[in-house]
């Protein structure tokens, strides 16, 4: 079978809709058009039958029930919603938050902006394998915390956080804990009750739904989670989240999850079958690589390597016929390279040679096998043009040499 | 980010990449940038003693696109030069002539630090300690 070029290789950052997706939510765009908050006509009921639909196949693939999805516009606000409406709830218990270092920056930026508010935030570092030690969120806990927010896996390097590990602790110490589950739904199990969840984040568009949509699952028993709105209007979602609901979105964001749920077995397997197909396919043909973060609690679409001696962003210029990330910031204003990396204490010479491969639901064994040899040819040509692997081939040890600080230096 | 034409063209055919022999004592060798930076060029010139004419010009550079086609175009531009020449040449020549964008300046730089480099090397090789600085 012929390869269609470019290959989308990047589904972390996001996800095509599903055919099957789009087909649910088409007639809520026009023929069912109505608001969900019409209560008094057969256009209002309609979109609401819909969205309430919508939210009992988002609660079963958590295992939430319907009341608890508060819908939102996405992840982003999922999580500032969480994190700043339970600050402001529970500022009379406590000013203190936890999270850690290789959050999503819609946390680390919230969490920010609460302590300019007066909140106290302790950020927790990972280990080498990318994950947060539970012991150190239990001695980080002091009679002020609220809050603990702890992604379910990282979107960069695929590693899964020990949730339930610490929901049982935030359980037994009564603080909340919060999960950012954007990458986690819908490709491993999620269960808010076996993890002691009581905030999830959520976002349609990283599971082949819409994007615009998502959602924060907000817990209504043991204990009864109360959050401030960070919007003002006419009340919708249970007063947390006004706005009149992207009907649509949500229909398409439900079908999106039941999708998942019915196909995840299944799914997953075939995802780390590709994985490791792209993993020992890279591994035999290229020495000098090296996986970012434990592969044993991992994704089972992602893989995070770093090719030694060539710079990420030349290497995604020679493969420009796939669609990956680079975890070099050679793009960004800053110029720093992936702080995800950096925090696994991944030296800045290798984070700057990192790409991201994130699989997804329409990614065959002839994309890998293509990515495989693409790979392959540019790594060697950069590899080539790279003094620094010359140096290596020479024995000279790249790491300890002193570098001339010039006037180019950043 | 969109790369300009002149860019891929280098990147897609790099000019004069290599190494020459670092102990000949008519080649200078400019090592310059950081791998935590995420730029490490190396420019290497075999020069005339007799004419100070730049005969060869190698480089090979571990870095963007942008790095590896200012380190390309030096070595266009250094060889046949003499060293007077090639030291007069700036990085702003650099980014006009391959339309770098602002965030892609420090390229330019790097190459000119690169090529000041080789020079000096070449010239305390000569044992010329003044001339080299």
């Amino acid at each position: 079978m012929a390869i269609k070029t470019p290959i989308y290789m990047d589904y972390h950052a996001t996800t095509p809709v599903d055919p099957r997706v789009l087909e649910a939510m088409l007639p809520y765009f026009n023929e069912r058009f109505g608001n969900s908050a019409s209560r008094n006509h057969a256009f209002g009921w309609t979109a609401e039958e819909a969205v309430e639909n919508a939210r009992a196949q988002i609660a079963r693939l958590i295992n939430a029930t319907p009341k608890e999805i508060i819908f939102t516009s996405g992840a982003t606000e999922s999580n500032n919603l969480a994190l700043k409406g339970a600050a402001e709830m529970y500022r009379e218990k406590g000013n203190h938050i936890i999270t850690q270092v290789t959050e999503h920056k819609a946390v680390l930026d919230t969490c920010k902006r609460l302590e300019k508010y007066g909140y106290e935030v302790t950020y927790l570092p990972v280990g080498k394998d990318g994950r947060v030690n539970p012991e150190d969120v239990r001695k980080a806990i002091t009679p002020k915390t609220i809050i603990i927010s702890i992604m379910y896996a990282n979107n960069e390097i695929g590693v899964v956080q020990p949730i339930a590990e610490i929901g049982k602790i935030a359980k037994e110490k009564g603080v909340l804990l919060h999960s950012d589950g954007v990458q986690a739904i819908g490709k491993i199990p999620v269960d808010v009750q076996a993890d002691n969840i009581d905030m999830l984040s959520m976002t349609a568009h990283k599971i082949y739904g819409p994007k615009g949509v998502g959602a924060l699952y907000v817990r209504r028993r043991n204990p009864r989670v109360q959050l401030s709105s960070i919007l003002d209007g006419g009340g919708h979602e249970r007063g947390m989240r006004s706005g009149t609901l992207n009907v649509p979105g949500i229909v398409g964001f439900g079908k999106a999850c039941e999708i998942c749920m019915n196909e995840m077995p299944a799914e997953s397997a075939r995802m780390l079958a590709l994985r490791n197909r792209l993993q020992k396919g890279l591994e035999a043909k290229l020495d000098e690589i090296y996986i970012n973060g434990t592969m044993e609690h991992h994704l089972p679409n992602n893989l995070n390597m770093s090719f030694a001696f060539v710079e990420g962003e030349s290497l995604l210029m020679g493969i420009n016929d796939i669609a990956v990330s680079s975890g070099s910031a050679c793009t960004s204003a800053t110029l720093e390279p992936s702080y995800v990396l950096k925090a696994l204490g991944v030296g800045e010479d290798l984070a700057h040679t990192s790409i991201r491969f994130g699989l997804g639901r329409f990614n065959t064994e002839e994309e890998v096998d293509y990515v495989v040899n693409r790979m392959y040819e540019v790594v060697s040509r950069l590899r080539e043009l790279s003094p620094l692997y010359e140096m290596a081939k020479e024995g000279i040890d790249v790491s300890k040499m002193q570098w001339n600080v010039t006037s180019a230096e950043h | 980010m969109a790369y300009s034409d002149k860019v891929i063209e280098h990147y897609n055919h790099p000019r004069n990449v290599g190494s020459l022999p670092k102990e000949d004592p008519n080649v200078g060798t400019g090592l310059v940038g950081a791998p935590e930076c995420g730029d490490v060029m190396k420019l290497q010139m075999k020069i005339n003693p007799d004419t100070r004419v730049i005969e060869e010009a190698k480089f090979k550079t571990f870095g963007c696109g942008s790095a590896i086609a200012s380190s390309s175009l030096a070595t266009e531009w250094v060889k046949g030069k003499t060293v007077e020449e090639a030291l007069a040449i700036k990085n702003t020549d650099i980014v006009r002539e391959l339309s770098l964008p602002p965030v892609k300046i420090h390229c330019s730089v790097l190459a000119e630090d690169a090529i000041k480099a080789a020079i000096g090397d070449w010239k305390k090789k000569r044992g010329d300690e003044a001339e080299a600085k």
